[in-house]
Order: structure tokens, then C-alpha cells, then sequence
């Protein structure tokens, strides 16, 4: 099946989704890999300068002309490193999508459902795809831990093909 | 040259450099075990022994290794690579992604202490080949010194384990560098050489091209698929390539590439520099 999904994403439209569907996403969505994570997690909620609605496990190529700042690449980075920060993000910041590559181990599936959210995977490799559909850069936060660990804020136009990899219902595209 | 070389090799063999001996010589005297006393005080007879007989220290001298720096242009040739990663780093642009690391700190402009990473080899023809590695199929990329008696049951074990644990982190469909024998360090580099051979070009050693083929086809029964959505292609290739090895040893590295192989080599042909792929 296939959605079109708009940020933010709210809890009755992630329930529609079904391992296996297909995902085009509209909207705004943040960056963030494992430093920013951390920083994430350490920090006051209300120090937080992003939503974390829906997170995209990637550090982009970018290129700053005249003063902005332009997506050249931006596929996605392997998940399986946020992987020890997942339960406590999903806790406190009530993210309802994350986006990224190869999963998570099956153990993410009960918090994926507890926590009403799902994992979409979006290719691996195919950055300059992913950046067609980046159309702006709205903000950037944190980049004292580098252009990659950055929380990017993207504007993004149809995103996808994202494919339902963990539902809210607790299964997995994933084989054990 | 040579017989400097043989000379190089002998004194390393028979003779312990005086700053290890004079770190045994402190150790004996505040040691109190009587035990550990006697050990030490028969290493160091054993030393000066060896060393006014001219004969080696130990029975096991070891795999033969050289690290040959600064010969030729090489430290022209090294600068003239640093400054095209900085440079393409701005220009291409190329993603900053090398920190330091401890500090984590990303040094901005993909080089650092020593990267970009230079193996320096001999040769015939001129050529520089360059590969782009990311860090997702690196990650999940293993080295193991297993127990020599395992042999190539052993080696096949561990590549397969690899690369179903790695499930499908590395970005399958992969390519699959076996580097087997040498050192750890040698076995590791073999891994990586090893992804640098065409992927259709037959391995010119009968064994180690059945061994290429077998695992192939373990690794795609495995399922893991394009992106770990299953199916039946998870490796594209399997490249191996084996260095002799101490009888003792059996070093086996496991270096995964991703589909997206960013590979392209310089070659000198008429006087001329050519970019191919």
C-alpha cells in the first residue's frame, strides 16, 4: 500500500502503516546520528532547538553558496548505531518516524510498538536521490560536532520510495 | 644494499636493543619473587649470550617484516594525495567525515594524522587507485586470527559469520574482500586489495577461486537481500586473495564493500596520466 504521508505525523496515521507499504513524506524533517543524539538525550527537553516528529538517521553532503547552505547527497546512514538510544528518544521526545537504513535488531519492535512509531528505510547509497527530493535547509543546529553529527533541518518534497521496514504493530521487514 | 639488509636482519635477531635490555636489567632489580627473579635473570644471560655468540635470541624469528619508507618521490607523491583530498574535499565537495579519534573532532578537511591512507607498493607500471570507502560496510568489516587447524573450514565460517552478522548494515548487495594468511595487519590489507580485482575475473588460483565460488553461494542462501529485504542476492562477488603465513597462524580478514563502489585508477599510458574505471 502506499501512503503520502505530511509532518507532522500523528499516532492514527502511523498505525496505518504496515510492514512492506510505501511511504512518501512531505514536510520537515531532522538529522541526527549518534553524537546528536547523545546530546539529545543529555540535554533539558526545552533546550532542544528541533522537533524530533520525524528523525532521518543522516549526515549530509553539503555545500554552503552565498550564505546557504545546499543538500548535494543525503541518503541514509546505518541505524543500527543509534540503536542504544532508541528506547530513551522514543520516551522522551514522542518521535513518531524514523528514517534510515538496515534497521534495527528485532528487540526494537516491542518499542516501536510500545511507543506508537515506525522505522522506514530508504535506500542505502542512493544519496543524490534523497537530496533531489531535500528542497530546503531550514535550519542547522549543533555543528561543533561537524557537518555530519549536525541536526539538519530539511524541507522535503515526496521523499521516498520509504519502505515500512518496523511497524507500530510490531513487526519487522528484518529476518531474525 | 644487500648484504646491509642481511646485516639489518641478523642484528635484530641475535641482538635485544639496550633500552629493552636496560628495562629487564631495572625490572630484575626490583623484582622480589624468587621465581620471577630467576626468570628474568636467565632472559638477560640468555641476551648476552646471544648477542657475543651471534646467535638468535629465540628459536622463532618470526614472519619477516619491512616497513620501507621514504624511498624515491614517495614523499612528493604523498603530499601531491593530501592536498587533492583537500582540495576535492572543497571542490567535488567530499563529505568532511574524518575526525580525530579520540577527540572526535572532524578535522574539516578529510585528512588528518595519517589519513588519507597511503599503502605504498612496488611495481612495474605507475598507477594510483582510489577508493572511496564509507564507513557503514567498514564497520561491520573483521579481522580473526583463528586457530591454524581450522583451515579453510574454519575460513569459511567466520567470512559467512561476518557477513550474517553484518546483515544489512553494509548496504547489500555487497562485495565480499577475504584477505588470508600474512599477519593481521597483512590479512586485513589483502581484504581490502582483494575488492580492488575485477568482479568478474577468475581467481588465477584453482583453490582459492572454488573457495570464492562456494562462498558466494553460502553467503546468498543466507537471504539477507538488497537493503536486508531479503532474497536471494546479498553478494555480488567474492574476492580473495592469500599471503603465506607462520605454520602457527591463520590470520583471515573479511572486508565488505557496499553496492555503491566509488573506485577509479590513475594510469600512466605515452607519458600520460588517464583517469579509468
Amino acid at each position: 500500500m502506499r501512503h503520502e504521508l505530511s509532518t507532522p505525523v500523528g499516532r492514527e496515521e502511523v498505525l496505518k502503516l504496515r510492514v512492506g507499504d510505501v511511504v512518501y513524506l512531505s514536510g520537515v524533517i531532522v538529522t541526527a546520528r549518534d553524537r546528536a543524539h547523545r546530546r539529545a538525550l543529555e540535554l533539558p527537553k526545552e533546550e532542544i532547538p528541533v522537533s524530533f516528529n520525524v528523525i532521518y538517521h543522516c549526515g549530509p553532503l553539503v555545500k554552503k553558496q552565498n550564505e546557504r547552505w545546499e543538500v548535494l547527497s543525503a541518503g541514509p546512514t546505518t541505524s543500527a548505531r543509534m540503536e542504544p538510544y532508541l528506547a530513551s528518544l522514543l520516551e522522551k521526545f514522542s518521535t513518531r518516524l524514523i528514517i534510515g537504513k538496515g534497521g534495527f535488531s528485532p528487540a526494537a519492535k516491542e518499542l516501536f510498538k510500545k511507543h506508537t512509531a515506525a522505522y522506514l528505510a530508504f535506500t542505502g547509497g542512493a544519496g543524490a536521490l534523497a537530496a533531489r527530493a531535500i528542497k530546503r535547509v531550514l535550519a542547522v543546529h549543533w555543528l561543533d560536532l561537524g557537518i555530519p553529527e549536525a541536526l539538519w533541518v530539511l524541507e522535503v518534497a515526496e521523499f521516498g520510495p520509504l519502505i515500512v521496514a518496523m511497524d507500530a504493530h510490531g513487526e519487522s521487514v528484518y529476518q531474525e | 644494499m644487500r648484504s646491509q639488509l642481511v646485516e639489518l636482519i641478523r642484528v635484530a635477531v641475535t641482538s635485544l636493543p639496550r633500552d629493552v635490555e636496560e628495562a629487564l636489567q631495572r625490572t630484575l632489580e626490583r623484582e622480589e619473587n624468587p621465581l620471577a627473579r630467576l626468570q628474568l635473570e636467565t632472559i638477560l644471560k640468555n641476551v648476552a649470550y646471544a648477542r657475543e655468540r651471534r646467535l638468535p635470541l629465540c628459536q622463532d624469528t618470526g614472519v619477516p617484516i619491512f616497513f620501507v619508507r621514504g624511498f624515491g618521490n614517495l614523499s612528493e607523491v604523498e603530499r601531491e594525495i593530501k592536498q587533492a583530498v583537500r582540495e576535492t574535499t572543497r571542490t567535488v565537495p567530499l563529505r568532511p567525515s574524518i575526525v580525530d579519534a579520540i577527540t572526535r573532532k572532524n578535522t574539516g578537511d578529510n585528512t588528518g594524522e595519517g589519513m588519507p591512507v597511503i599503502h605504498f607498493e612496488g611495481g612495474e607500471e605507475q598507477s594510483i587507485i582510489f577508493l572511496a570507502k564509507g564507513a557503514g560496510s567498514e564497520n561491520v568489516s573483521r579481522a580473526k586470527m583463528l586457530p591454524a587447524s581450522e583451515g579453510v573450514a574454519g575460513i569459511k565460517r567466520f567470512v559467512v559469520e561476518t557477513v550474517r552478522s553484518a546483515g544489512a548494515k553494509p548496504c547489500p548487495p555487497v562485495i565480499v574482500g577475504v584477505g588470508i594468511g600474512g599477519t593481521l595487519d597483512l590479512a586485513a590489507k589483502l581484504a581490502k586489495e582483494a575488492l580492488l580485482q575485477p568482479l568478474s575475473q577468475r581467481n588465477p588460483r584453482e583453490e582459492l577461486s572454488k573457495l570464492e565460488e562456494e562462498l558466494l553461494e553460502e553467503i546468498n542462501a543466507l537471504g539477507i537481500g538488497a537493503m536486508g529485504m531479503g532474497g536471494s542476492t546479498t553478494c555480488l562477488a567474492v574476492k580473495v586473495l592469500a599471503s603465506a603465513c607462520h605454520t602457527a597462524s591463520l590470520p583471515v580478514a573479511v572486508n565488505i564493500q557496499c553496492w555503491a563502489y566509488r573506485y577509479a585508477r590513475l594510469r600512466r599510458v605515452d607519458e600520460e596520466w588517464v583517469v579509468e574505471q
